[in-house]
């Protein structure tokens, strides 16, 4: 039972190096980190390092920073964090020259590009890395447009500044037009070297959530809801030790969030002018925050994600997974600032940018929403519908749905029993929890409609996957030949993260032919969203009906929730397949998959 | 359906009503629009050949831009059908490799050594006879699934160390929420030293109690049983109120030891700490322990009491 006295989460109470630590320093960054050298306050609006042509040379390197008052080393290309964005067009054939100016082995993956399998940067899979001192030429040519990114594959190295986005402009001009084109990339900035903070992890797996239910929070509820109520709602939770409040393994506690590399004091600023469509080009480059986005005041048209086009879809709200993108077009037709606020799904902090028809602008800033808790359907899918009204089911919420070790290792309790008198419940059986697994989800949720813990209800109109249909269809249209079932797995405690409950050195790659469309249907027995990411190949997304719904690379799968996607396998090679929350692929939820 | 459709045409309009390109754009999500039922049949007509899908999607999207008509802009949108082309194969793939060495490429991280060293207990405590100084300190060293652990605890009063056992365990991760623990205990301080083979279970049982149960064996037939359990009540998100409850029970006496044969001693104590950061909580509390049957009788032959009452105050570190 752990419970809590409600802190007001705005900044009100907060003291001031917590503030600071948190809303970072105005002009922090990689210009503080230069010796002496302070930028002025329009920096925030002045444009940012890019490079375009199809010759590019790029230097990894360590750079002293300072986003939050303290001293540390970034790890950045051609002196930028973010990196440089790089302009590509469809068609051309690009060169990249990637020097590593490091003492350890680098590398660079283009997240999202579809490219020969060793120019694709995963050390061990596509090549062996770029050792220090040397230089890897990477050389494809570009069949796509539209937004991306690109970040290192060693280690932890993307945690540390190793970011930075990718503009590829389409053969035959924008299909959406706009006047003004900004990328806004997202990322988790830490003063904490990231082998502490996994290392931390594995020792107590729940050090970041400072937003638990406390003794004051159960007080709360009881006097809300009643004693009854409230302890029931506990004992369920409790019982089958899951934490409600688990929305995040690394907080603002130790996370400062960045909208392009600058701290939410420095409020990163695009200009326009009243009338003008602008283009804001999302990416998440964090290493393990997902972010909810929203801009008071504006609609936001989304027109594309994962560089793919969609049919444009009026939003207020969009929560983007690690490693997404997403294109949305907004006009502002008043002479005044809006603010671009990204809180962390956790609301544990937020990067923050501006709108502004000039510089120095600035508007108000939301507090951060009300933490959110998880909810029946993120532990245990279709059932927590299927239960309401259902006679004698009373009493049974512990271990239903989610199938649960009871506590003797063996006894799944109240939940097989459930199953068996519930008709078209049939995979309960094979469903085992054990040392790496301490969560199954009998029934998963199969709806796309579902915008997530945190944005359910809030009054405001949210992106759901639903919501995103791709222009022009799949570009496969077969049927797929074969399915696969993978299952995302994990064990909060021991923090352990696998699919299928193997981690990545107890796995065999899974293997696709060379040629073969097929479907890939996930399954999420954990209650974290993981954003998955295939290497070399779309993955197009079917609605719960079958259809056709959105290509992307990355895919945010929910808590009990069951998502497929056609791949089709006609990228020959070795390439990784994994969770895109660093710290979940480091310790294993990362499968190799072979195309032959 | 409709409700699609119905919201599709709306952002036409919206774009419409932008200025500039608008008028072409609107005109194309609504032509979009109307193609909708189209674009569901696209979706699942076969294609003749694996490679040939980028041809298909070509054609099924000129298809549907001839019914339409498009202002020019939009040919960009026929385009977009067309634009997959599967990469060429690897000209330099990677020489094979074993596993292993592919793990360490990667610099895979899932299955490091990793290890943590927990101060728990480390106070002084004012009784109603004497002040003493106790420790309860935990540590280990190894994989996810399986790891060297080391356990110690014990008092120092007057100067001198009295009733303290350390043990040396292997823990093997076997259950959801349970590992077993095999190992050496071995006693010292007040007494002659005792040597134990040690096995016991330790996890989490439902709603967030920590247990750990050890049954010991040792030479001349001694056996005996310990039990731990705590919990930890969040009063906010640093301070914690930790119960804690402990059982000795005995197979033999051991009066050397002040043990007697039977369930021998307990202890409940309640902390409340104060996390400055997790790694670090000052915490006061108050400890009940209590000797039971033959235990006591030896401890109140001997001028001690059968049960103390103990303020406590101390730290918890860990890292």
């Amino acid at each position: 039972m752990k419970h809590s006295f409600r802190f007001p989460r705005d900044g009100a109470g907060v003291d001031r190096a917590r503030r600071r630590f948190v809303q970072g320093l105005a002009f922090g960054g990689v210009a503080a980190g230069l010796a002496g050298w302070r930028l002025p306050a329009l920096a925030a609006g002045a444009p940012r390092a890019e490079l375009s042509g199809t010759e590019f040379d790029l230097e990894i390197g360590a750079l002293p920073v300072n986003f939050t008052g303290r001293a540390r080393t970034a790890t950045v290309v051609n002196g930028a964090l973010p990196a440089p964005l790089l302009r590509w067009r469809e068609g051309d054939t690009v060169t990249l020259r990637v020097r590593n100016t490091l003492p350890t082995t680098s590398s660079i993956h283009w997240h999202g590009i579809i490219l020969p399998a060793d120019m694709d940067g995963v050390p061990g899979i596509s090549f062996m890395g770029i050792a220090p001192g040397d230089t890897y030429a990477y050389r494809f040519t570009v069949h796509q447009a539209g937004t991306y990114w690109y970040h290192g594959h060693s280690r932890f190295q993307e945690q540390t500044g190793l970011y930075g986005p990718i503009v590829v402009t389409p053969r035959d001009g924008e299909r959406f037009p706009a006047e003004r084109d900004y990328t806004v990339l997202l990322s988790d900035w830490t003063d904490t070297d990231p082998e502490r903070i996994y290392a931390t992890l594995k020792k107590q797996s729940d050090y970041y959530n400072f937003g638990k239910r406390t003794l004051g929070d159960f007080l709360h509820d009881a006097r809300a809801d009643g004693v009854a109520a409230a302890l029931a709602e506990r004992r369920m939770w409790n019982r089958m030790r899951m934490e409600p409040t688990d929305l995040a393994d690394v907080s603002g506690y130790a996370y400062t969030y960045l909208m392009n590399g600058h701290a939410p004091a420095g409020n990163w600023t695009g200009l326009f002018r009243r009338g003008e469509r602008v283009r804001l080009r999302f990416i998440n480059g964090s290493s393990m925050t997902f972010f909810d986005v929203r801009i008071p005041g504006l609609k936001m048209t989304v027109v594309a994600t994962d560089g793919q086009d969609v049919e444009p879809v009026s939003v207020d709200e969009f929560r983007l997974g690690v490693a997404e993108t997403l294109d949305v077009i907004v006009q502002p037709d008043g002479d005044r600032a809006y603010t671009v606020f990204a809180q962390s799904m956790d609301r544990s902090g937020y990067a923050r940018g501006t709108l502004a028809p000039r510089a120095g602008m600035q508007a108000e800033v939301p507090p951060l929403d009300p933490r959110p808790l998880l909810a029946m359907r993120d532990m245990m899918g279709e059932m927590s519908h299927d239960m309401h009204g259902m006679p004698g089911m009373k009493g049974m919420e512990g271990g239903c749905g989610a199938t649960m070790d009871m506590g003797d290792g063996t006894a799944k309790g109240g939940a097989a029993q459930a199953h068996a008198a519930m008709p078209g419940m049939t995979h309960a059986a094979a469903l085992a929890t054990g040392r790496g697994v301490d969560m199954r989800v009998a029934t998963p949720r199969t709806g796309l409609d579902d915008p997530g813990v945190g944005l359910r209800d809030n009054g405001r109109r949210v992106l759901s996957y639903a919501d995103l249909h791709t222009l022009g269809g799949p570009f496969d249209a077969r049927e797929p030949g074969r399915e696969i079932e993978l299952r995302l797995t994990g064990h909060m405690g021991r923090y352990v993260w696998s699919f299928d409950g193997r981690k990545f050195s107890d796995a065999a790659p899974l293997r696709f032919d060379h040629g073969e469309r097929l479907r890939v249907v996930l399954v999420n027995d954990t209650m974290m969203t993981h954003p998955i990411h295939l290497h070399g190949m779309w993955s197009e997304v079917e609605s719960a009906d079958g259809a056709f719904q959105v290509r992307k690379h990355t895919i945010s799968v929910q808590p009990a929730q069951q998502l497929s996607y056609r791949v089709t396998a006609d990228a020959l090679g070795r390439w990784a397949y994994h969770c895109h929350l660093l710290y979940h692929m480091e310790a294993g939820m990362f499968r190799e998959v072979v195309v032959a | 359906m409709s409700r699609r459709r119905m919201r599709h045409m709306l952002v036409a309009a919206l774009f419409a009503a932008m200025p500039q390109a608008g008028a072409a754009c609107a005109q194309e999500h609504a032509a979009h629009a109307m193609a909708m039922p189209q674009d569901a049949a696209d979706a699942s007509a076969p294609t003749a050949a694996p490679d040939a899908h980028a041809r298909h999607a070509t054609q099924t999207a000129q298809a549907r831009h001839a019914v339409h008509a498009p202002p020019a802009p939009t040919a960009a949108a026929s385009a977009a059908a067309a634009r997959h082309v599967a990469p060429p194969p690897p000209a330099h793939p990677l020489p094979g490799m074993t596993h292993a060495q592919m793990v360490e490429a990667m610099a895979m991280g899932d299955d490091a050594v990793h290890a943590r060293l927990l101060l728990d207990q480390f106070e002084h405590a004012r009784g109603d006879d004497a002040s003493a100084a106790a420790w309860n300190a935990q540590g280990w060293i190894g994989r996810d699934f399986d790891k060297l652990w080391f356990k110690t605890e014990g008092a120092r009063r007057g100067g001198q160390v009295e009733d303290a056992r350390a043990e040396l365990l292997w823990d093997h991760a076997f259950a959801t929420w349970w590992d077993w623990q095999l190992g050496a205990r071995r006693d010292f301080g007040a007494g002659p030293g005792r040597d134990w083979i040690a096995f016991g279970i330790a996890g989490l049982a439902p709603y967030w109690f920590e247990l750990q149960a050890t049954a010991y064996v040792g030479a001349q037939g001694r056996a005996a049983l310990r039990f731990e359990a705590e919990y930890e009540l969040l009063l906010t998100q640093r301070l914690v109120l930790q119960p804690r409850a402990e059982l000795d029970a005995y197979g033999k006496a051991d009066p050397a030891r002040g043990i007697g044969a039977g369930l021998s001693d307990g202890e409940f104590g309640l902390r409340l700490r104060y996390e400055i950061r997790r790694e670090f909580a000052p915490y006061v509390g108050y400890v009940w322990t209590r000797r039971f049957g033959a235990s006591a009788g030896l401890a109140r032959s001997a001028g001690e009491p059968a049960t103390d009452r103990q303020w406590v105050a101390g730290v918890r570190v860990w890292f």
